[in-house]
């Protein structure tokens, strides 16, 4: 191996993780799609050929040139539909993601720092709310709080917590005996500092590989609570609730229009995402088996 | 060993008594069943007998302690819809889904542990990326949407497998009837368990075939095939006994959407059922079992891991 003279050390340290996630070819064709439907959502307003919900056509026509994917049941376009329904769903993913992981991470810190009785306590609270089956969970705070696009956020944010708490407390306990950090504890910085100072940086990769997977769920399970009709609701569109009509023969057999795009953005965009995050792992720690 | 599981058991029982507390603060967060009972027949006269008959005009805290004795002794409380027992209500419903649940797992394991186990050995070949990508395929795939695709191959176009229920109508089924209704549901979560768990499997096996007595084995020269069914093998068993223990939540999670799309006469479907029509008492007692079973799960996966495992600590 060759020693090279290093100037910006996390600079090179940051190279070489791209480029070892460079060298997972379904990551990178995944990160591209993942890019363009991205892109594709977040200008909607601009290339969706028609309002999402105004009725543009006559009902359920097959696609032609002026609908793309067709109409739904009630003549709205349904590739209008599927772009502002993925902007939903990939804010939902998001948002639900961050308020979990941000849950998480803090709870994760704190009891691994402090030890002792604040640990217990957070560890054993943690074990609780692992032990109700997620999907559980969330269905029956959707039934409590009604459904609808914030409450869908806040509960998927506020149920998928207790992983990245785990996992975030592991390292933290780990990372306590370095002695970067016992030295900055020698030195006398405050608690404060040490916490997200010195070890939240050092925890980071893995949260966020772990929190590609979250976001995977997290879409997931909004389809799949959007399509019992207990997640966000129409008018507005999502991924899941275009979905809703799939149930009925006529629509099934013969429309797959109205159901085969949304059902398979879905998928692609988990299984996009679940690429991405094996790589991110693969690239931030070469040492793991996987 | 003896200290372990008893150390083991004190630890779960401040975490069960954590579980009728949430259980007992989402009910209460779902509204009193007064507001329920309310109605423009009903006088307010007899909702306040109601309420003290209900014990609902004392202190939270007393309820909690009056809704505990009941518990334990086995009253779940009545749904408010069909008036039937909660616990009867359970009873009568559990055994189709752990009918269900079971056969999935079993399915699950036996596509995961040999695929999982074969990937291992054939790292970073094509044909180890086949099955960690078909594996993707499987967490990627929403459990309601593999459903409709089964159903519309199966029971629409080919007209081989019926989509709903457990047994023919008019018939009293028999174990052919059932195994053909079983097919797609248990397909369905067998697919997300072995998804699951493929990856798993392949991780615990690749940190055996890498651990230091695999390399002796491999140098006294008794042959790969001897090496991985013999030694390897083995130890490899010794996660998977973990990964059960995992899949208890997630099954039943899973089993709720998947009975209800399949119209699987079990706990998941009259869950699901319940929770569409705010049946609190019923939502509350599944919940609180449920919880009570990934809780005991978790406990016998630990201890029989502690069994099997001579190295862990039991500090």
């Amino acid at each position: 191996m060759k020693i090279k003279p290093v100037s910006n050390p996390s600079n090179t340290y940051n190279k070489q993780i791209l480029k070892r996630f460079l060298k997972h070819k379904p990551a990178v064709i995944s990160l591209i799609f993942l890019c363009v439907i991205v892109l594709l959502s977040l200008l909607a307003p601009a290339i969706a050929p028609y309002d999402p919900n105004r009725t543009t056509g006559g009902f359920s026509k097959a696609p032609d040139v002026a609908h793309w994917l067709g109409t739904d049941q009630v003549g709205r376009d349904v590739l209008s539909r599927l772009l502002y329904g993925t902007r939903i769903s990939l804010t939902v993913g998001f948002l639900a993601t961050l308020i979990s992981t941000v849950i998480g991470v803090v709870l994760g810190l704190i009891a691994g720092y402090f030890g002792g009785w604040i640990d217990m306590v957070i560890m054993r609270f943690t074990d609780m709310v692992m032990s109700f089956p997620y999907i559980l969970l969330v269905l029956v705070a959707a039934a409590i709080f009604g459904p609808g696009l914030t409450n869908i956020v806040l509960i998927l944010g506020f149920v998928d917590w207790p992983g990245v708490a785990r996992l975030v407390r592991g390292n933290v306990l780990s990372l306590r005996e370095t002695n970067f950090v016992k030295s900055a504890e020698v030195a006398g910085m405050p608690k404060r500092y040490i916490l997200f100072s010195e070890i939240l940086p050092n925890t980071i990769a893995p949260i966020l590989v772990y929190a590609t997977s979250v976001f995977a769920l997290s879409i997931l399970d909004e389809a799949a609570l959007s399509y019992l009709g207990m997640g966000v609701l129409p008018p507005t569109a999502s991924l899941g609730n275009m979905l809703n009509g799939a149930e009925s023969l006529t629509i099934l057999t013969s429309k797959p229009w109205l159901w085969i795009p949304a059902g398979s953005l879905i998928i692609l965009l988990a299984l996009a995402i679940n690429f991405i995050g094996d790589a991110l792992r693969d690239a931030v720690d070469p040492t793991a088996t996987r | 060993m003896f200290k372990y599981i008893i150390k083991r058991i004190l630890i779960a029982l401040p975490v069960l008594i954590g579980i009728t507390i949430i259980d007992y603060a989402i009910m209460s967060l779902a509204g009193s069943p007064l507001e329920m009972l309310a109605g423009p027949r009903v006088s307010e006269e007899a909702i306040a007998n109601k309420e003290i008959l209900l014990g609902l005009d004392k202190p939270v805290i007393v309820q909690y302690f009056i809704w505990i004795k009941q518990l334990l002794q086995g009253n779940l409380g009545t749904s408010i819809k069909s008036y039937q027992s909660v616990a009867t209500m359970i009873g009568s419903h559990i055994g189709p889904t752990l009918l269900l649940m079971g056969t999935s797992l079993i399915v699950g394991l036996f596509i995961a542990v040999p695929a999982g186990i074969f990937s291992a050995i054939h790292q970073y070949k094509k044909r180890d990326y086949a099955v960690v990508t078909l594996s993707f395929v499987g967490i990627s795939l929403p459990g309601f949407f593999l459903a409709l695709l089964l159903i519309y191959v199966f029971t629409v176009r080919l007209g081989w497998l019926p989509s709903s229920g457990m047994t023919t109508l008019g018939t009293d089924g028999g174990f052919l009837d059932v195994a053909k209704h079983m097919v797609m549901p248990v397909t369905v979560l067998a697919v997300s368990v072995a998804g699951a768990n493929i990856r798993y499997v392949r991780s615990a096996m690749l940190e055996i075939l890498q651990s230091d007595y695999l390399r002796t084995a491999t140098a006294k020269g008794i042959g790969r095939r001897r090496v991985i069914n013999k030694h390897a093998l083995r130890n490899a068993l010794i996660p998977i006994i973990t990964v059960i223990g995992m899949q208890i939540p997630t099954l039943f999670g899973g089993s709720i959407i998947v009975e209800k799309i399949f119209s699987w006469p079990g706990l998941g479907l009259m869950t699901m059922n319940s929770i569409l029509n705010r049946d609190y008492p019923v939502i509350m007692g599944v919940c609180l079992l449920s919880a009570i079973v990934v809780l005991v799960g978790n406990l016998i996966t630990d201890i029989l891991y502690a069994l099997v495992d001579p190295t862990i600590s039991y500090k």
